[in-house]
Parts: structure tokens; C-alpha cells; sequence
């Protein structure tokens, strides 16, 4: 059994914290697991892709087209990775574009978003949520990560119990955060829960 | 803390290094911060921390010394006072030690000494993807190469033992993969232990040549052990059966053992934890069970060429492939899917092609941050500098003034680069030179070429970027900053006394914030003839931002915008963004740095009331 998640965002969106919190939830659950981080450079304002695979795997960077599901914090981050995801798998992505700085300056330009959402579309399974909304309602546009995870659940792509994602959230966030992500977290997984799926 | 904790945790390749080290009661840790690297010396740092704020004793002495170097020498000094050392580098600090590790190869060590260096293959944080087991085999050293997290922790102890065994430094080497990778580690308990260091005199360790001569048979007749050992070890074992081999190690053995598990074939690998020096016996009956042979290793054919000479003199006459076999390269990192497509081809499978469903998307390479005072002085020296003025740059979060509109980055080697070709621009061209360096990279490699400017009277503006940090690998101390890895009071240099104590009369110190005092002092120092050094002085904003309890906001008043764009097309804050034909600022990324309003012409950028 191999089952494998890409986390997809922008230095500083909490990609990082998402992806450790996946992983050491699938510890607790007795699964073996390893993810793939990316630091350094790439932290300032650059694009950042996250793996958390779980089973007989190796490798801590997924093969094309064999990503069971993208979490993608930013749409043109979803796009960026969707050669990973299988044609039977899914994509789910916050909505509100980040437009890249060189793009800012005149350089090239941000795809129309309904676009990205076709070519989304038309290769998997696609959901779409404004996580940044239902964070900045959770208290704190720092819980996007978490209203991603709680989306991310609701789909029951990995076999992880609720309450041992829960639990590792618990154990990351400063202990006065943690009212604010259980809302987040909460939130994310109705969103989704409510595209009646 | 976790990385203190019992049981099975999900540590980060790096993490179980440190925790390996703990394991094996490391004594004393030296390094030089570096991609991918840093976090084994971090936590070294928060474990330190950590124990003091719980008033226990922190069994080790650890070290953010000034470059790898000394770093190296520092715990060549403690492993030669009896003590178990461990140094951690990227793989280019390697080459900054390497004069040191050349000859302590010869001299070799006493307490165990584990020299870990992180490669960097694909250049994800790197000026170049340079193989250090080339290093090893250089320098006639053990090396170990762990595949997993849990391997990592392993490794660094056997690594530890090794080298007690053969009295040698031992090398153990990761990529970004393995040191970035996370993974299921199972911990032992840590020991318990006193550290009580003495040197004894009177020793082979003074490489006169003389003794130098008689130390090299000496390394020579360890490095013989030490290949006895590479054959009797475990961390060298085939996996799987089958007439056709794979030999393998490091992060290539998880994309083979995928693509072996994936395509189902009947496949031996031969995975190779000991790289250096290598198992011959092993790999030659390996040889002999196999009709034929794919090595995959990433970047150099290390292995390839070393198996290939055996078969040769051994007489085995089957086809070994390597390098240029099924797509595998010589550079950039591998993959499951590069890997995949050699195994495949070695089996005589047809596999899909896949096809990338958006092929062409618009980069993101990473930027400055919003509010980095380096912005400010990139603006600041563009706005005053002539044209084609040339841009010597360095290793750091400056670096990033490559990108337009600031363009102020024309050459780069490695860390000290900036000021040695600053030197030598200024020499052989008509053109202005200033050349860019931050404070840590300064102190790591930037003051001989500097001795070099001010004694041949070299013309050019050398501007220290200081931000008090080491930003890019993670806001490490340095030897400007008032404490040490350990959280120790430390003496902090007078920068601007170091660069005058060299010699250098010209010297500024500004806060680049200010756009009209910067460029002013950047005016003056074009205009000096000679060497002048600008001290550009400003804390990194990610490290300000963390401390302040709240910060002024900037909003652009759209009835005074006239849309000149200045702010975008010169300045170019990550926060600005356009909304239609209107520049907006992001609430949410606005640092509050309060530059902006000095670039607008207009005045129409105001604090948020």
C-alpha cells in the first residue's frame, strides 16, 4: 500500500507545518511515513512543495501522476503540481490567487484563474475552497494551513482518524491558538462537507 | 522536546543526525550554517537552549564558529583531546575545510570525529551540485551515506565507531533529500556523561615533512582496514534476487527500490551505505551472480567507474551500465520517474509516457521579503551608481538582487567572492565597482580579500549588507552578535572597527531605510578615489517583525496615485500588487518598514490611520 499527498503554497503560507502535522498523525496511527520539506532559499516568497507518503514507500518525492490528492494553498501552485496527482485523484485549492512578484513588475503574466480551475478540472477530480475567507473567520489568516488540512479531511483521501490530526495539531500550536485552529479546522471540513460530495 | 523524547518519533533526516550524535554522547559540534545542512546544527542550538531554560547541564560544548575551516580545526582539537567530535557543513564548506581535512587525513584523530557534509544535487540552495564523495576518496576517507531518517540516526553512530576503529575522521554524506526528508526514527535512551578533555603531547601530529612521509603509508594502511570493514559491513547488503543487479546507495536506492517494487521484476540490489572505500569482495560476487549490472548513483559515476575497474581486473566480462543508460544523467537530482525509466529499459518494459497537463507556468523564484532592508539599499545604489557599474555579489539572501528590477548582482563564485573579484574588476576595468556582502558571509571569508584591497590600494565600494543575522539558512548567530549557539553572552565585533582596523579610511555607516542618507553615503563613496567600504546597518526584517508587538501599515491614497508605478517597476515590494489599474499594498504582508513612501513622487502612500 502507498498512499501519497503533495502540499503546494507559497513560502510563509504554513505548507511546512501542514505537511509535518499530517505525518506525525499517520505515526500515530502506526503507519509508516515520510515527507519531503524544502528549505533555504526557496522560503522567501518562492513557490513550496511538500510530500507526505505513507506504506512500503522510499522515496520522500512522489512520481508523476501517482499523488493520491494535491492540497494546494494558492491556485497557480495547484496547477504547478497537477502533473503529480493520478486521473483518479483529487485536487483541492484555496481560491485567491498570489500573483508571483515578477509578474507584479510586468514580467509575464497570471493565467485567468477560471482557466487554471479547467485544466484542473479536466485532468482530475477538483474543490474548490476560499480557505483564506474561512480562516481569516476562524481569527487569523495564519490558520489557512489548518483550514486546508480540515477541507483535506473531509475527503477522506488518507486513512487518518480525526482525532489524531486533531491531537498533532494540539501538540504544534502555541497552546492560545489552539480554540482558533480547532474553528479553522472545523471549518475547512464543512466547507467541503457542504459541496455535497 | 521532541528531539529528546523515547520511542517513535517523525524526525527530519537532519534532526536524527543530531539525535544519532546525542545517542553516541557527542561532546562538542562545529559548523558553518549551511542549505542543506543547517538544522543538524540548529538543533544542536535549541537542544542547548532547551536544557539550560530547564536548568540541566548540556552534556556537549557546540559551536557556530566563523566559517567550516575552523569549525573543522575546532573539533579536530577536541576529537585529539579524546572527546567525540561531530562538524556539519554543506558541501561547498568542504572546500573551505578542505585544506584543513587534506592533511588531517594523515595526522587522524583519537575520540571519534563524524564530518558530515550535505550535498546539494539539482542546486536547490547551491552555486554548484558538486559530488563530495569525491572527498572521501580524495582524501583517503571513510564515508557513509544514509538512505532514510532512521539510517541518518544510525549511520552517525556507526559513523562515531567507525572512526575509533581506524583512528580516522569519518565522512558521512546526505543529500537535500535525506537531510530534508522526514521520516519514522526510532529512539534509544541517551547517556549520561561528564566531558573531561586532555590533550597528550608527544604524538605524530605536527606534519612537518618528515613526519608528514610517515603518516601517509600510515592513512594508506587504515584506509586497507577500513576496506576489510566495508566488506564485513551490514550497511552494504543486497536486497531482492535475480540475475540482473542494481547497485545503488543514498537517496538513488529509494528511487530503485520503488522502481524495482513498482514495474515487479525479479531484481538484486546491491545497496551501499559505506560508499567509500568500498566493498570489493561484495560488489565482485555480486558481479558474479548477475548477467548483468545498472548502477544508479546520483551526479558523478563514483560507483560506476570503481565497479567497473574490478570487473575489469577481475576479468567479468557482463555489461555494467551507468551514466547515459535510460536517461540517467551526470547531473541534477534523480527521481522515482528517471529511475523508473532506466530499470525499465534495463528489463526491456515499454512504460507510458506521462504527460505534464500544464507544462508552462509562470515562475515563482523566491524574493526578497516585504520590508528586507536590502531592497532599500539595491534602491538606494541603482538610483545614484552609473550604468554600467559592476555588481560583484555573495552567498545569501542578497543574492537575490539578480532579479530585475534591482539587477544588482553581476558575478558570484562562492562565499568571499564579492570583495576577492571586486579586487580584481576594479584592477582591469574602467567601470565603478560595488560590490555587495552580508555581515556573516563577511566574517566567514570576506576579510582577507578585504587585507587584499586596502594593501594594493584597490578602487571600489564594498557595502556590508548587516542585518545582525546569518537570515538565509535560518537566523543563526554570528561573531557580530551578542550571543553564541550555546545562548551564551558572546563579544560581538565592532564591524565598522574591523574594517577601520584593516585599514580601510572610508567608512560609512548608514541605515539603508533611510533612502536619502543612503544615497548620499553611496554618492560619497562612488566619488572616493579608493577602497570604501558602506556598513548598509538594519535588522532582518522577519527577525524585527517576530520582536515588534505591532507595526505601522501603508495604504496608497488613490486620489493622490498617479499611477507613475515607480513603486512596482523600481522598488518592487512584494506587497505592492495591482488591483485593475489601481497599486494596492497587502495589508497582510506590509511590514511597516516605512521605505515606500520615501520612493513614491507623489506622496501618496500614508500610514493606515
Amino acid at each position: 500500500m502507498k498512499q501519497s499527498v503533495v502540499i503546494a503554497g507559497v513560502g510563509g503560507q504554513g505548507v511546512l507545518t501542514a505537511a509535518n502535522i499530517l505525518a506525525k498523525a499517520a505515526l500515530k496511527e502506526g503507519h509508516n511515513v515520510i515527507a519531503s520539506e524544502l528549505h533555504g532559499m526557496a522560503q522567501r516568497g518562492g513557490d513550496v512543495e511538500c510530500t507526505v507518503r505513507i506504506g512500503t514507500v522510499f522515496s520522500p518525492i512522489v512520481a508523476d501522476e501517482t499523488a493520491d490528492a494535491i492540497i494546494a494553498f494558492e491556485p497557480l501552485e495547484a496547477l504547478r503540481n497537477l502533473k503529480k496527482v493520478k486521473r483518479d485523484g483529487v485536487v483541492i485549492t484555496d481560491i485567491n490567487p498570489i500573483i508571483p512578484p515578477l509578474i507584479s513588475i510586468g514580467l509575464g503574466s497570471y493565467e485567468p484563474l477560471e482557466s487554471i480551475f479547467d485544466t484542473i478540472a479536466s485532468h482530475c477530480r477538483l474543490i474548490k475552497i476560499d480557505a483564506d475567507e474561512l480562516a481569516r473567520k476562524a481569527g487569523s489568516i495564519l490558520t489557512k494551513n489548518v483550514v486546508m488540512l480540515g477541507a483535506f479531511h473531509a475527503l477522506h483521501v488518507m486513512p487518518l482518524r480525526e482525532e489524531s490530526i486533531i491531537a498533532v495539531i494540539k501538540e504544534t500550536i502555541k497552546e492560545k491558538y489552539v480554540d482558533m485552529n480547532m474553528n479553522a479546522f472545523a471549518m475547512g471540513k464543512e466547507a467541503v462537507q457542504q459541496k455535497d460530495i | 522536546m521532541e528531539l529528546l523524547g523515547e520511542g517513535k518519533k517523525v524526525l527530519l533526516g537532519n534532526e536524527a543526525i543530531t539525535r544519532g550524535a546525542l545517542e553516541a554522547g557527542v561532546d562538542v559540534a562545529t559548523t558553518y550554517p549551511g542549505t542543506p545542512s543547517s538544522e543538524i546544527a540548529d538543533s544542536f542550538s535549541a537542544v542547548a537552549r532547551y536544557l539550560k531554560k530547564s536548568g540541566r547541564k548540556v552534556p556537549f560544548y557546540f559551536q557556530y564558529s566563523v566559517n567550516e575551516k575552523v569549525a573543522l580545526e575546532f573539533a579536530a582539537a577536541a576529537s585529539h583531546s579524546g572527546l567525540r567530535a561531530l562538524t556539519c557543513m554543506k558541501h561547498v564548506g568542504v572546500n573551505v575545510a578542505s585544506d584543513a581535512l587534506m592533511t588531517y587525513a594523515y595526522v587522524g584523530c583519537k575520540g571519534g570525529h563524524v564530518i558530515v557534509t550535505a550535498d546539494d544535487p539539482s542546486c536547490h540552495s547551491s552555486q554548484n551540485e558538486q559530488d563530495n564523495r569525491m572527498y572521501a576518496r580524495f582524501a583517503s576517507l571513510p564515508m557513509l551515506e544514509p538512505s532514510s531518517a532512521q539510517e541518518a540516526k544510525d549511520m552517525t553512530i556507526a559513523a562515531f565507531e567507525l572512526s575509533e576503529e581506524l583512528a580516522l575522521p569519518v565522512f558521512l554524506r546526505t543529500t537535500t533529500r535525506i537531510s530534508h526528508m522526514r521520516g519514522v526514527v526510532e529512539l534509544h535512551p541517551l547517556p549520561t556523561k561528564e566531558r573531561h578533555g586532555s590533550f597528550e603531547k608527544g604524538g605524530l601530529t605536527v606534519t612537518v615533512p618528515d613526519v608528514a612521509r610517515k603518516l601517509h603509508p600510515v592513512l594508506l594502511e587504515k584506509m586497507e582496514k577500513a576496506r576489510h570493514i566495508s566488506n564485513e559491513s551490514p550497511m552494504n547488503r543486497i536486497e531482492g534476487a535475480g540475475e540482473v543487479g542494481i547497485i545503488t546507495g543514498g537517496a538513488a536506492y529509494n528511487y530503485a527500490r520503488e522502481a524495482v517494487d513498482d514495474l515487479d521484476v525479479p531484481c538484486a540490489i546491491l545497496k551501499l551505505g559505506m560508499s567509500h572505500p568500498l566493498p570489493d569482495e561484495k560488489i565482485l560476487a555480486f558481479l558474479k551472480a548477475c548477467n548483468k549490472v545498472l548502477v544508479v548513483e546520483e551526479l558523478e559515476p563514483f560507483i560506476e567507474e570503481q565497479v567497473k575497474a574490478l570487473a575489469r581486473d577481475h576479468h567479468i566480462d557482463i555489461p555494467i551500465y551507468g551514466k547515459e543508460f535510460g536517461g540517467l544523467k551526470r547531473y541534477y537530482e534523480y527521481n522515482i520517474d528517471i529511475v523508473t525509466a532506466a530499470v525499465a529499459e534495463l528489463f526491456g518494459i515499454e512504460t507510458d509516457k506521462k504527460e505534464n497537463p500544464a507544462p508552462s507556468i509562470a515562475p515563482r523564484p523566491p524574493v526578497l521579503c516585504p520590508g528586507c532592508p536590502h531592497r532599500a539599499t539595491y534602491y538606494a545604489v541603482t538610483q545614484v551608481a552609473p550604468k554600467d557599474t559592476i555588481y560583484p555579489t555573495d552567498i545569501g539572501c542578497y543574492t537575490l538582487g539578480l532579479l530585475p528590477p534591482y539587477k544588482t548582482a553581476d558575478f558570484l563564485l562562492c562565499m568571499g567572492s564579492s570583495v576577492g573579484t571586486a579586487c580584481g574588476f576594479s584592477e582591469t576595468t574602467d567601470q565603478k565597482v560595488v560590490a555587495f556582502i552580508g555581515d556573516s558571509t563577511f566574517y566567514h571569508s570576506g576579510i582577507p580579500p578585504l587585507v587584499n584591497a586596502v594593501h594594493h590600494n584597490h578602487n571600489f565600494v564594498l557595502a556590508i549588507l548587516d542585518n545582525s543575522t546569518t537570515a538565509m539558512t535560518g537566523h543563526q548567530p554570528h561573531p557580530g552578535t551578542p550571543l553564541d549557539g550555546m545562548w551564551e553572552p558572546a563579544v560581538p565585533m565592532d564591524l565598522e572597527k574591523v574594517v577601520r582596523g584593516l585599514g580601510v579610511t572610508h567608512v560609512e555607516v548608514i541605515d539603508p531605510r533611510n533612502i536619502e542618507e543612503a544615497k548620499e553615503a553611496f554618492k560619497r563613496a562612488l566619488d572616493f578615489e579608493g577602497l570604501s567600504v558602506v556598513i548598509s546597518k538594519a535588522p532582518c526584517i522577519l527577525l524585527e517583525r517576530k520582536a515588534a508587538k505591532e507595526r505601522k501599515l501603508y495604504t496608497i491614497n488613490q486620489e493622490t496615485c498617479r499611477k507613475c508605478k515607480i513603486c512596482i517597476t523600481k522598488f518592487a515590494c512584494p506587497a505592492f500588487y495591482f488591483e485593475g489599474e489601481d497599486i494596492k499594498i497587502n495589508p497582510a504582508l506590509c511590514s511597516g518598514c516605512g521605505v515606500c513612501p520615501q520612493v513614491c513622487p507623489f506622496d501618496a502612500i500614508e500610514v493606515v490611520q
